[in-house]
Formats: C-alpha cells, structure tokens, sequence
C-alpha cells in the first residue's frame, strides 16, 4: 500500500500532496520536511529509493519537479517508479507536454487525476484509456471557473 | 433583495479565483505571509456570502493554502457547505478540500454522514465516485459503521467506475470497522472474477494487502489465485498475486510445488524488471529453494551487474533476503558484492555492507575487514565512514565474537579506527576495547599495552576535543589499565601518563575514569615496589599524585571533584604511612580486589520473582476512598454535588501544580543567581573570564596518524597467513607420515582440499567469558505483535457461516410497542432527505409481531413555513405477497394536523401512490401543519392496505404512532462565537441545567452524538467544556455549554421548548 505521494519543486517547493493513511498535520509537515531535504540531497545518478522508517521511499525526477512516493515495507519498488511514470504519463496526456506551471495553476486537476489513477494507497486503474476517459466525462460534467465568473448569480 | 444580489455579482467580479492567488503568491515572495493573510481575511469574507459559488472558490484557494502549510481547519464547517452542493464542480471541489483537510479529529465529519450517504446513492456516478474517493481520506470508525452497508451494495453498481472504487475503500472501512470484513467478503471475494478488468484488480489488491497481514485466513483463496496467476497477462495484478502467494507459501508447502512451474516460466519469459523481482523475492520467502534457487540467484547477479542503479541496488536488496536462509548461495559471489563497495551512490555501498556481514566466515574475515578498512581511509562523507566504522565493529562482534581467530589482530584494528578525525563512534569502539579486553582473559596483556600507548598518546586523540567524540576511547584505555594493571610494564609510566596537566580538558565523566584509575594503577605501583629494601620508587608515586591531583580536585564536573578528592586525602594518608615504613601495600590493594564480570544485558530482566512476593499489591493499605464520604453529611446538599466536585479538584490541582512549576522555572530561568541545571564543563572553562580572547589554533591533523609503537593490523593479515599455511604444511607432513605409516591413497582427497572452516584453529586459545545472568532466568524471549496495529483486529476468520448478529447495521431506531395482528409487522426507518429545504423532523420505528411487511418513516420540517413538517415514508414489504390500495390515516390533534387534499373531510386517509410488490420498497411523503413546537407529542394513525396472494386477498390494518419529539423541530445551523456571544449577552435567554449519569464516553464522542442526534453545531471549544447551538423551525435560540463533567448548562428563549429538549438529551444518554 502507498502511504502517500508528494511533489516538490528543486527548490522544496510543495506542489502536490496526497495522505493515504490518517496522520496529524504536525506529522505531514514533518514527514514533508524530511522528504524534501532528504531527496534533494541525493546526489545525481544514484538510485531511486531510499529506506526510510518503516517506509520505502521512490523518487523520480521528472524536469524540475520530483516526485516522491511513501510505499509500505513489503511493496514492489519497481512497481512504484512504474506507478509515479504512470502518473507523468497521465498528467502529459491531460496537459499535452506537462510542465510545473502546469501544476501549480491547475492543482485541483492534477488531484483530480491522480484520484481517478489511485484510490485509497492502491491503483484503482491500471488502463490509461479508461482513467483518461474517467477524467474527460467528470470535466463534461464541471463548467469551469471561468464560466461561473462570466455568468450573472441570479 | 434584489439590489444585494446584484451587489454581490458585482463584488464577485473582483474575488480572485485559484488563478489569481496563485499569481499573487508568486510574485509576492518577500512578503508571503503577509499577503496570503490578507488573502485568507478575504476568503473569509467570500464564505460569508450565501452564493454557493463564491463559496467553492474560496473553498478552492483554501484548498491551495492548505497545501502550502497553512491551517484552514476554520473553513471545515464551509467544505461540508461546498461538498453539499448540487452542482457536480462544487461538489468535487468541496470533496477534494474535505479529502486534503479533514482527519479523524474534525469535528464536522460527523455531519456529512448524510450527505455522503446521498451522494453514494446518486444516480450520476460521477457524484459517487468523488464521495468514494473522498471518502476513502477521511473515512472513521464512525462513517465506517453507518455507511459499510451502502458501500457493501456499490460493490454490485451496474458501473464498473462506481465498483472498483467500492472494493478499494471497503478495506479502508475494514480497516476502521472490522467487524464489516465478514459479512463484506463473500461479494469481496466474488469481484475476484468480475468481468471488469479493473473492479478485478482492484479486489487482487484489496484481498492481497488483506491477506499479507494475516495469511492464514486467506489460504482457502489459493486456488482462485492460481487460476488468476496463470490466466492474467496484466504485469501490475500478476505482481499483486505473486507477492500474494509469497505470503501463503510458508504457511501452505504444497503451494510451492504447484507454483514452481509457473514462477520458473514467469522468471525466464517476463521482459518486465519488476515482475521478475516479485518472483524472485517470492521464491526467496518460499520453501522451493533447491528447485529455482540458483536461477534466482543468477538473475540477481544479472541485476547487480547492470548499469542501472536501481537495478543494482535491488539485486543487491534480494541478496541480503537470500542470506538469511542460504548463505552459501550467496558467499560465491563475495567478488561481486565487494566491488559494489566501489560504488558511487552510497545507497548501494551501504547495502553492500550490509551484505558482507552475513557473509564473513573464520576464513575470510580478516580479508573484507582488511578491504573494510582501506574504504574507511577513502571515504569522504563523514556518515559513510561512520556507518562503514559500525560495520566493521558489527561485523567483528557478532554472534560473541565468533569469527575472530586473532584478537590481536582486532584490538589492533579498534586502535586503528581510533584515528578517525570526528566520528561520532567513539563510544562503539570504546565499549568494543572494554568488551573484548574484559571477556576474553588471555588477550588483556595485549589490550593492556596497547591501551597504555594509546593513554600515553593521548594528545594526538584529543586535537580537539569539544568535537571529537573519539576521546571516549581514553575512558576505555583508562578503565582497562587500571582494572588490569598487573599487565603493565612500566605503571609508573602510565600513571604519569594518566595525570597530565592536558587530561583536565577532557569531558568529566572521562576524568571520573581516570582519577580512579589512576588510583588502581598507584596501588600496583606499590604492590610492584613491595619488596624492594629501597622505597623510593613508591614515594614518587605518593609524590606524584599528591602533585597532580589537586588539578581535579578543583574541577567543575562533582564526580571528578568528589574521587579525587577522596583519593588525594587518601594518598596523603599513605605518604605519612610510607615514611614511617610501614607496609601499606596490601591494605591499598585490597581496595580494588575482586574481579567484575560482564553482566547480560537483559539480566535485570530476567530477575525471576521471588516465590510469594506480590510487586502489586499494597506496601500499606491506601487510604479507603469511603472514609470522607461517609462522613459527608447526607441529603443536605444535593446528592450529585460530592462526587463531582472530586474529580475536578485532583484536575485543577495538577493543572495547577503544572502552571506553578511551569512558573517556577520561569522565574529561576530569569533568576541570574540560581544555578541550572548541569552545567557541562567545558562550558564553564569558556565562560571564565578572559579566555574568550585567547586565540584558539586548530591543529589539522589530516595526515594519518600513526601512533608509535602500534603494530598495524595489516601485520596480523600476513602473520596469520603465515601462521595458517604452517598449520597446514604441518598438517601435510602429519598426513604424509600417516599415509606412509599406513601406506594407503587415502589421505589424497585431503591433501588438495581448500581448508574448511574448521581447520583454522584460533592464533591463542581464547576463553570468551559470557555474560552473566542471574539465577534461574527466565528462558523467554518475549517478542509480541504491537498491539496497537490496526491489522490485528482484521486476523478474523472468513471461512466460519455468518451469524445473524453480524450483519451490517442498517440504520436502527427506537423499538416501540407492537400493536396488531400476528401477520403483519410494520418497522419505520428514518433516512434524512434534501437537508436544504427540509429539517428533519422525527423518526420512529415501529415493530409489529414476526415481519411481514415494514415502513421506513422520515419526518421533516419545512424551514420556510414555521409550521409545516413533511414526513417522509418509506414502505418496505416484507413479505411474499403484494400490497395495494394503501391508504394513510392520522388521527388529527389540537396542534398538528395532517394536511389533506382540498375537499376532503377532516378524517379522510390519503392514498399512497404506489404498490408494493414483495421486497420492494418505496417512499411517500406528507406535510403537516403544526401550531406550537415547544412540546413533544403523539400522533396515532392507521395504515390499511389489501394484501394479495394468488388466489385471494385480504383487507388488512396496521396502527402506528408518530412520535414528534422537540428535537425534531431543530435545525442545525452554525453560529459563529461573537454572534454567540452577543445572544448570551443579550439577556433574553432563560437558562436551565441538566447533569448527564452515567456516561462515560470520550468528550468528542459525547458532542458527536449531541450534534447528530440532536441538530446541533459546535461553537466553540475550549478543553474541557464546549458551547453548542442549535435553532427550531420558529426561530428559537437552543444554546448549550457542554462540561466534561456531563452536565449540560441551557439557555432558550422558550423554556418549556428547552425544558422538553434537555429532556430527550438525556434520554438519549440514558440508552447507551
């Protein structure tokens, strides 16, 4: 089971946070903190996982963003670099050729796919076709902001 | 009216959306903080507004700021607003914020029961699935209980999107409510065979991580698995299985026969790396080790070799797993693990370490630790060397020493590691130098001497001591030549050595060592001079002491201060003796006598309990809790008064007795003449005055430090080498006089045979003291499973059939009395419906004889008309026959009355409009009028309906009663604590109070069941009380101030409304 995924810019920046397991918030901040001084310190070139705790920790780097995936003990670490790439794949397909800004304006939908991608510390779907599709009909279903800014309350 | 609205379009135009914040952060990096507060003050007011829209997009940029680290828990009660929208945007938005911001803790989640209840129902699945994946965040014990029954049915949607997230957050509610797992886990396991390719893994993934946990339950699936394994051709389930199996197999062996087959095929076909690892580390856990062990082995030597770290360092993962069961396997490729010490990343050294001490032998010990101690020089990063500092003496050490063959050799390897320029270890190898030089007696001779260089060059040790925590291997030299001094050459040397003027700037506890040790190396200095005529030498001794320790005697660290003072008088006290020729010696030596042994370290432990001592029960009898309260005087003052005020007194005085001491601390902080705690002495050395502008050079010592006179250990690698080839050429000769003696071809084989462990025969004979334990320990190696994990409660046994009493609960409700004839029974449910316009109103069940058919009642007001309830009903037939013709009668009183059709009488039923087939339910609502709302009552009413078999049918009656409690004629609606404040103030409220008996449960779980029961909201709350409110259909103010000693203070603006509310609070309480 994944406990959680976090993205983060070079500069530690959050750009993404999702808890599969229920932990105080002063626990996040701490586990945030001592992922990012933690992966950013790994020098280049070196392996993508890390021991951590009771954890695994994967991490991949993807331009200038990481992305860190918590897995429990007994989890397959190549299965979560497959899953942390399954995830990119998702976000270019929906962006076209995602970028950081990408992310930081559209966070709401980078949770949207991610949600649809994994539930509960688990793949919920391992066919992109059909998490793609997932996404389009719920955007069918959502006007976006812009319209609600553009249209008269009454 | 309408100007507000617009007014508020027109505000809205200038509200940032996510955009704009998100820009405005950006280019506000100086100030961030200052800008996000006036951003937050702004999105307060957004919330404020009644537009459901302005709402979700502050909901939206909260969201955002929460991610950011900012607390946003304020805003819960608002994301319930949002998550409670019709509209499918608002709706996910307010779902993602509850999933980001709620936990376990919050105290709204109990109000969004309902809601997500409706949602889970929705006919879009899209409004499903985000209350699913919300769900599965925040999900808690409580949500878990209401809802594992409409999560249960989801498993079975006609959408495979709404059943795949079903199956993944039942093991989150199984997680949370483990009493579900049973009842869920016949449909669980049918997903297993589902004809959607994602519902099915989402059930592989379910049922494995279930399964990993507690294994055994799950055996009986083994062949669905198989049949799974074999048939699926998708990488990300067949992993989930093979780990799966990987978990069965130790419990089940026939199962690795079986999977032998198909892993070996999978192993040798797959392309996918992390497929390939699975089945590795599955055969790994298994029992079919002799049949593809060494194909495992030899991919995992393909892995290692590849360029690919991440390959490298799993290949290399694998390997340590394989060590534990297989170490030879593992010991043929020594080559290739030892380059990996090579390695740039240091992830991949490290787990190469941890490879080589599984992998040391007799044999080849002093080699890897020779190669150990060449990366030790090489290394730059001061934790790796570290790290490969505890390897070394790990590996040395384990299992009691058991692969050193010449502790020479590794007493000279710690004095080595001793030149490691600001390791953190210094204690390892400390305590290692004591360990050694104490358990294994013929090596002390040699520890003595080396220990002696090592104190006589102390300096080069101590370059700089405030950083270098290698000056703890002074403790240990110290402790060794003194314990052991018999062994030294020259003592008068060491304790020259030992009070050097440069010793006093080590930390206190090292000079308490050595003052005490230099004490046991003078009495051997005097045992030594003994028999000589001329006393001389001894009276140096006596002279050198006195001269030297006064330097301790003044030190800053008490334990330093306190022996040597001791000891100074003492020797004073010899020297007087010395002159009058008196022979002291033995007298002096006698202080010291005795040997120590090392003590195990779970000795006081094992301490067994002597027979007949009770460590429970009383020394004295405490003092009997009756005596006050029999003499209290009784009935004087109310009886309740005692026995709460107890409580709270032992509570205010430990607060108390906290805020004092907190204070005191304070004070004595502030306090430049009290002394604090502990002042280390080196700290006092640097706050002497004048010292600080002394200029302190730092010596660099980067060039490797050899200390004179120390053998290296690369000597003992050669020496033993020699030693073992002559061992073996002397063993040659012996075979060959055999052979000659005998004259047979025996002895051959051996001859050309690599020497085996055995042969190697250790450089001395060494007697490895073991610990001691005391008498009669206990043998127990107590190891338990924490209780605390949560996958302990799920080790249930799936296999038993299910007991009535387990079944999910369906929302339950008040039994009332039966009524009526033996055939039919009548229950009525509550289900909350359309929150906005409706408040609920009441609920009631009603059970009538065996079950026949049954009701499900929802009373709801109408919040716009003050007087209007709708009660909404649920008809379920029970039983095999269809109903029609339902007919709803209520017996009008004063106050409430049924609304009824234009033109109909005053006593007329109304017609439901629908029938019932059997099992079918359906739903029906009514209004009525009410008058006054500040009491509850009773309303009876019949229900007739005709019953239809095949071949006749019969006109039926069922009574009821509708139970309209006050409570019922309340809304929840949140109230700010100004706003709240203002209305306590204000005067017009009268007040009342109720004490709650008898309830022990936690304080949130107590304001949980207030809200949830009785519509009210939290205002506030502040530790051990909290203010509630709540407001009825005609506008009245319900104020409560919660107490955690369960009282309930009131204040209502209509009394008897209060009265009656207060009353059916504690009704509540009284029936859990």
């Amino acid at each position: 089971m994944m406990r959680f995924l976090l993205l983060f810019s070079r500069q530690g920046r959050l750009r993404l946070q999702k808890w599969y397991t229920a932990i105080s918030e002063r626990e996040k901040k701490k586990i945030i903190r001592e992922m990012t001084t933690m992966v950013l310190a790994r020098q280049p070139r070196t392996c993508n996982f890390i021991q951590w705790k009771d954890m695994k920790i994967v991490y991949k780097r993807y331009a200038s963003l990481y992305f860190c995936l918590g897995v429990e003990h007994e989890e397959n670490e190549l299965l979560a670099l497959e899953i942390i790439h399954r995830y990119v794949e998702l976000l270019d397909k929906y962006f076209g050729n995602v970028c950081e800004l990408d992310i930081i304006f559209n966070f709401e939908k980078a949770y949207f796919i991610l949600d649809e991608f994994l539930m509960g510390g688990e793949i919920q779907e391992t066919s992109k076709q059909i998490v793609n599709r997932a996404i389009e009909s719920s955007d069918m279903l959502q006007e976006t902001m812009e319209e609600y800014m553009s249209k008269p309350a009454f | 009216m309408a100007l507000k609205i617009v007014k508020g379009s027109i505000d809205r135009m200038f509200d940032k959306n996510l955009q704009d914040l998100v820009r405005g952060i950006r280019n506000h990096k100086e100030d961030e903080a200052k800008y996000i507060s006036t951003c937050i003050d702004e999105i307060k007011q957004e919330l404020k507004q009644d537009n459901i829209a302005v709402k979700a997009n502050a909901v939206c940029k909260l969201t955002y700021l929460q991610m950011l680290g900012y607390d946003v828990s304020w805003a819960a009660f608002n994301i319930v607003e949002v998550m409670s929208s019709s509209k499918f945007t608002y709706k996910r938005i307010g779902y993602l914020a509850a999933s980001q911001c709620f936990h376990e803790s919050t105290d709204v989640i109990m109000l969004t029961t309902n809601q997500i209840r409706k949602d889970l129902s929705s006919p879009n699945q899209y409004d499903t699935g985000v209350a699913l994946t919300g769900l599965s965040c925040f999900v808690t014990p409580d949500l878990a209980r209401d809802l594992a029954n409409d999560i249960m049915t989801l498993m079975s949607h006609t959408k495979p999107y709404i059943r795949k997230k079903a199956v993944l957050i039942m093991y989150k509610v199984f997680l949370k409510y483990p009493e579900s797992l049973r009842p869920a886990f016949p449909r669980l396991k049918e997903k297993l065979e589902d004809p959607d390719p994602g519902v099915q893994s989402a059930a592989v993934n379910v049922i494995c991580e279930l399964a990993r946990r507690n294994p055994k339950n799950y055996l009986s699936l083994a062949p669905l698995f198989f049949k799974l394994m074999t048939s699926s051709t998708n990488n990300w389930v067949l992993i989930k299985i093979i780990k799966l199996f990987g978990a069965l197999t130790p419990l089940e062996p026939r199962l690795g026969k079986k999977l032998i087959e198909p892993l070996t095929n999978l192993i040798h076909s797959t392309s996918a790396m992390s497929l390939l690892y699975e089945c590795v580390n599955t055969v790994i856990a298994g029992q079919y080790w002799e049949s593809v062990g060494n194909l495992c082995v030899q991919k995992l030597r393909i892995l290692i070799e590849d360029s690919d770290q991440n390959l490298k360092y799993l290949g290399l993962l694998a390997m340590s797993k394989i060590l534990k069961t297989h170490p030879k396997s593992v010991q043929s490729h020594k080559d290739l693990i030892l380059q990996c010490l090579d390695d740039k990343d240091e992830s991949i050294r490290l787990r190469a370490l941890d490879l080589l001490y599984g992998m040391v032998s007799k044999k080849n010990l002093m080699e890897i630790v020779k190669k150990l101690m060449l990366h030790v020089d090489k290394a730059e990063g001061t934790t790796y060397r570290d790290e490969l500092l505890t390897k070394i003496i790990d590996i040395c050490s384990q299992s009691n020493y058991q692969y050193i063959t010449n502790f020479e050799w590794y007493i000279s390897i710690l004095v080595e590691l001793t030149r490691l320029e600001g390791t953190r270890h210094g204690h390892l190898i400390a305590s290692q130098m004591l360990d050694v030089a104490i358990r294994v007696k013929a090596i002390r001779a040699f520890a003595v001497a080396q220990m002696a260089t090592l104190l006589d060059n102390a300096h080069l040790l101590t370059g700089n001591t405030q950083r270098n925590g290698i000056c703890e291997v002074l403790y240990a030299a110290a402790w060794i030549c003194g314990e052991f001094s018999e062994h030294l050459e020259n003592p008068m040397q060491t304790l020259e050595a030992m009070l050097r003027p440069k010793v006093a700037t080590l930390p206190g506890h090292i000079q308490a060592v050595y003052v005490q040790n230099a004490a046991k190396l003078f009495a051997t200095v005097l045992k030594g001079e003994e028999g000589n005529t001329d006393g001389t030498a001894a009276q140096e001794a006596s002279q050198l002491m006195i001269d030297r320790l006064p330097l301790f005697v003044q030190s800053a660290n008490l334990e330093v201060q306190e022996r040597a003072s001791c000891i100074l008088q003492l020797v004073k006290y010899i020297q007087k003796l010395q002159q009058k020729d008196v022979e002291v010696a033995e007298e002096v030596n006698a202080l010291f006598a005795g040997e120590l042994n090392p003590v195990a370290p779970k000795a006081q432990k094992k301490v067994p309990v002597p027979e007949g001592l009770d460590l429970d029960a009383w020394i004295n009898e405490p003092p009997s809790e009756s005596e006050s309260e029999d003499e209290q005087p009784k009935a004087i003052f109310a009886k309740e008064e005692p026995k709460h005020s107890r409580p709270r007194h032992t509570e205010v005085d430990e607060k108390e007795l906290a805020r004092r001491r907190e204070a005191r601390k304070q004070e004595q902080a502030n306090n430049p003449f009290y002394i604090k705690a502990s002042p280390s002495s080196q700290k006092v050395y640097q706050e002497a005055p004048g010292v600080e502008h002394i200029p302190v050079v730092q010596i660099d010592l980067n060039v490797p430090l050899k200390v004179p006179g120390l053998p290296m250990s690369d000597q003992y690698v050669k020496m033993e080498e020699e030693r073992r080839q002559k061992e073996r050429a002397e063993k040659k000769k012996k075979e060959k006089k055999k052979r000659k003696e005998k004259r047979s071809g025996r002895g051959k084989k051996h001859d050309s045979a690599p020497e085996s462990e055995e042969d190697i025969t250790p450089a001395h004979m060494v007697d490895i003291v073991t610990e001691e334990m005391p008498e009669n320990a206990l043998p127990s190696d107590d190891d338990e499973r924490d209780p605390t994990d949560p996958h302990k409660a799920l080790d249930i046994d799936l296999d038993k059939p299910l007991a009535d009493s387990e079944k999910l609960p369906v929302r339950s409700h008040r039994a009332a009395e039966s009524q009526k004839s033996p055939t039919d029974g009548e229950t009525e449910n509550a289900t909350l419906q359309e929150p906005k316009k409706k408040s609920s109103k009441e609920k009631r069940e009603k059970k009538k004889d065996k079950e026949r058919d049954r009701k499900v009642y929802d009373i709801q007001g109408n919040l716009q008309d003050g007087s209007q309830v709708v009660v909404s009903v649920i008809f379920e037939n029970k039983c095999n026959s269809f109903l029609k013709s339902m007919e709803f009668n209520v017996l009008d009183s004063l106050n409430s009355k049924l609304q009824r059709p234009e033109g109909s009488g005053p006593h007329d039923g109304l017609v439901v409009p629908f029938q019932l087939p059997p099992g079918v339910s359906n739903e029906a609502r009514f209004v009525f009028t009410v008058q006054s709302i500040v009491m509850p009552q009773k309303l009876k009413g019949t229900l007739t309906f005709i019953v239809k078999n095949e071949d006749d049918s019969t006109h039926e009656k069922l009574d009821f009663k509708l139970h309209f409690t006050c409570t019922s004629y309340l809304i929840t609606t949140p109230c700010y604590s100004d706003a709240f404040a203002k209305l306590l103030e204000s005067g017009d409220l009268k007040s009342s109070s109720i004490r709650l008996e008898g309830v022990n449960m936690p304080f949130h779980h107590l304001l949980a069941r207030i809200c949830f029961h009785h519509h009210f909201s939290v205002v506030e709350r502040i530790d051990s009380c909290a203010s509630m409110y709540s407001r009825s259909i005609q506008g009245h103010h319900v104020c409560l101030l919660v107490k955690t000693t369960v009282s309930i203070d009131a204040k209502c603006d209509e009394p008897t409304l209060l009265g009656n509310v207060l009353d059916e609070i504690k009704q509540t309480f009284s029936q859990c």
